[in-house]
């Protein structure tokens, strides 16, 4: 994936001592004695990180913790102190005042935490505001506004006044208005902010189903661990502005880097954030007419399962076999060592990949392992039920063996807020 | 007692006189001069045109505008007063003072608003501006009627200055007022989808500050109509001629019936000027349309119309 937006020793102090202020940080003071020392406030310090296009990177901490300082220096609403910010090379933190408003007309675009939307406006000159900026002639200007409104479901509002609409639909207008002039990368500043929770579940759903066919670079900036692990490809967690820990949602989940982020985790919807690809084991089949019971209960003694699938000679899935089921038919004296046909149960649970594990409860309670198919429905793994249940309680030791690369710590080059945070 | 008077005299007053009357009139009178010619040029086209019109036409145009921005009462108030105002002879007089109105506040608005824009977007520019203006409100008027004689003679426009120092101060501060109330998170929008400085000001500023803009030229507008018995001390004509030869011959009665013109004037510009600026209440009508709202005095239902009922 190529790399769309890289940042670089991002550090910005708000106040007039802004070089006392650095020094002290390099000797590694805290943000309360450079105030003290300096009278500067320290608004980011030493942020990296690279986001590649398409992905969704989401930025958590509290309010106070630089977040919104961050996502407006990427655009260039606030200098950043030191450090590059290089969106496709140019550089937002040192080009000139007329490059950076090409940039922020052709390249990034920004939806609000309140809106933002122009009041005295329609939703369709809203939309087309950024087209509006470029210069763009009103007859084409309108037909891509609303293009844009369709894409966010409100092209029948489109003679409406903003404060005609609620506060979710305000958003998608804010949306849209991002959409239309095409950018490459989208800055949200916590825009589900200010919406209530059903609404604020609602608008992230479709943000998610919008960006599988926009495929924009997406900087999302929240204070809410729950929307981050749902939304982020990658995940930065802020405080005190500086990045605490970098990583996929299940990698910060499953391996928090310090107590700050423990304690978020701590409350966080675990069903949510892991997938049945991450609690699944290999399949280990048995194939009909190739295996016989004997050979079935053989591998579920060393494996420690209670049940495997059966596959056919095409590889199809034939059902499942539960070790009880096999011992009972090998009591049967008349035909010691029985094909697998017998036993086999041909009602199974299945479940794909990236289903969320809050999916599989039902599932999993049926107590056969489910089965996880690949979109050609072959088995490309198993659930077993204790595994769902053992990751949701966060005790990953029991979470099936080969478990997932989120169980194990990653020290990966594109998270370095990590080193630090350890140090 | 010893105060500070005895240890040192400043000849202030000596200083001023030698300012004016020594370096500012003999070497400026003439640029003076003729900066009056613009304001003449368009006080003599008002007062002419306003005097051409014919009196019912006049009545007629004002009670419909104050029929659309200030109800149906306003409108027969209007009626009834400017019939008043012909019954007692001061027609003419009235659209002279009107005519000098609309000059000044004209020029005002000229001046003021650019000047209010600037001091919004320069905290610099606004610190200088502040003390300027507090001085032009607070002097008492008489002081610089005398400079303006000297510099500007006497007559129809040096009153009109007089009256445009006067009447200045409110609409550069609400102008100034306004376009630094918009909501911070609307300019962040605009700087982020990559607007310059003249996009923001005609597409979100002036719009968003419309209201409070209005707010200010009504301002002005009262503010010159108390300086027109003051400007015609130094020669303005209209109804405060009327009020100050009341004064000299001890007329009560002429005095009173300019005194009276000029309320009735002053009742029906500030409720028609207060209407049109209310109508930017609901936040929806652009630059353009204020202006069209100035222009279309008789009321097409346009969608601001409709709005304002929602509103």
């Amino acid at each position: 994936m190529p790399i769309k937006l890289s940042v670089r020793n991002v550090f910005k102090v708000f106040g007039r001592k802004t070089n006392a202020a650095l020094e002290l940080l390099a000797q590694g003071r805290s943000k309360e004695e450079i105030l003290k020392a300096t009278g500067a406030t320290v608004g980011v310090q030493d942020a990296s990180f690279d986001v590649g296009e398409g992905e969704i990177f989401v930025v958590m901490g509290l309010s106070g913790s630089g977040k919104s300082t961050l996502v407006r220096m990427l655009n260039g609403l606030i200098a950043p102190t030191s450090g590059s910010i290089l969106i496709d090379g140019d550089d937002v933190a040192s080009c000139g005042r007329r490059r950076l408003r090409e940039i922020r007309r052709e390249k990034i675009a920004m939806v609000f935490q309140h809106f933002a939307l122009f009041p005295h406006w329609t939703v369709a000159e809203n939309a087309a505001y950024g087209l509006r900026v470029k210069g763009v002639q009103a007859p084409e200007r309108r037909e891509r506004a609303l293009k844009a409104l369709d894409q966010v479901g409100l092209r029948a509002w489109a003679e409406s006044l903003p404060s005609e609409l609620s506060g979710g639909m305000q958003q998608r207008v804010g949306l849209a208005r991002g959409l239309a002039t095409g950018p490459e990368v989208l800055l949200m500043d916590e825009p589900f902010g200010a919406l209530d929770p059903l609404i604020r579940r609602e608008m992230q759903d479709e943000l998610l189903a919008l960006q599988k066919t926009l495929r924009k670079t997406i900087i999302f900036i929240t204070h809410d661990l729950n929307e981050a692990l749902l939304l982020g490809d990658k995940i930065a967690i802020m405080k005190d502005g500086r990045f605490v820990q970098v990583g996929t949602a299940q990698e910060i989940v499953s391996n928090p880097a310090d107590d700050y982020v423990a304690a978020f985790v701590a409350d966080i919807d675990r069903g949510r954030v892991f997938t049945a690809e991450d609690v699944s084991n290999d399949p280990a089949a048995v194939r009909l007419g190739t295996d016989n019971a004997e050979d079935a209960m053989r591998t579920m003694e060393d494996l420690n399962r209670n049940a495997l699938y059966v596959v056919d000679d095409k590889d199809n899935i034939a059902g499942v076999v539960t070790y009880q089921d096999l011992a009972a038919a090998t009591l049967d004296e008349e035909a010691p060592n029985p094909v697998l046909e017998e036993a086999l149960i041909t009602e199974y649970p299945t479940a794909a990949a990236d289903d969320q594990l809050n999916a599989l409860y039902g599932a999993a309670s049926g107590g056969l392992p489910i089965a996880v198919t690949d979109e050609r429905d072959r088995l490309v793994g198993v659930v077993e039920p204790e595994a769902v249940f053992a990751q949701l309680s966060g005790d990953e030791e029991e979470a099936g063996e080969e478990a997932p690369d989120a169980a194990t710590p990653t020290e990966t080059a594109d998270s370095p807020g990590k080193e630090r945070a350890h140090a | 007692m010893l105060s500070p008077g005895d240890l040192l005299v400043i000849p202030f007053d000596d200083w001023v006189n030698d300012f004016v009357r020594g370096w500012l009139v003999p070497n400026f009178r003439p640029a003076f001069r003729a900066a009056q010619v613009p304001i003449t040029l368009v006080l003599n086209g008002l007062d002419d045109f306003f005097n051409a019109l014919p009196m019912l036409l006049t009545t007629g145009v004002f009670a419909l505008a104050a029929w659309k921005w200030a109800g149906r009462s306003m409108a027969i108030f209007t009626l009834i007063g400017f019939a008043f105002i012909d019954m007692i002879g001061l027609w003419p007089q009235t659209m002279t003072t009107l005519a000098m109105i609309i000059t000044s506040v004209l020029f005002c608005a000229v001046i003021g608003i650019p000047a209010g824009i600037v001091a919004a977007r320069s905290d610099m520019v606004w610190k200088v501006l502040r003390p300027v203006l507090d001085i032009m409100q607070t002097i008492p008027s008489f002081v610089y009627l005398v400079p303006i004689v000297m510099l500007f003679g006497v007559g129809m426009a040096p009153g009109i200055i007089a009256t445009i120092i006067f009447a200045l101060p409110p609409i550069v501060r609400l102008t100034n007022l306004g376009i630094r109330n918009v909501r911070g998170d609307l300019i962040e929008a605009a700087q982020a989808f990559g607007s310059t400085g003249w996009q923001m000001l005609v597409d979100l500023q002036i719009p968003l500050a419309m209201r409070t803009i209005m707010a200010g030229l009504n301002q002005t507008l009262m503010l010159a109509l108390s300086m027109v018995v003051i400007a015609a001390l130094i020669g303005a004509g209209g109804l405060g001629l009327v009020v100050n030869t009341g004064l000299g011959r001890l007329d009560v009665g002429g005095a009173t019936a300019g005194g009276v013109g000029i309320v009735i004037l002053a009742i029906v510009l500030d409720r028609i000027t207060q209407g049109l600026g209310e109508q930017n209440q609901a936040e929806t009508v652009s630059l353009r349309a204020v202006f069209l709202n100035l222009i279309r005095l008789r009321g097409s239902h346009r969608p601001t119309g409709e709005i304002r009922k929602a509103g």
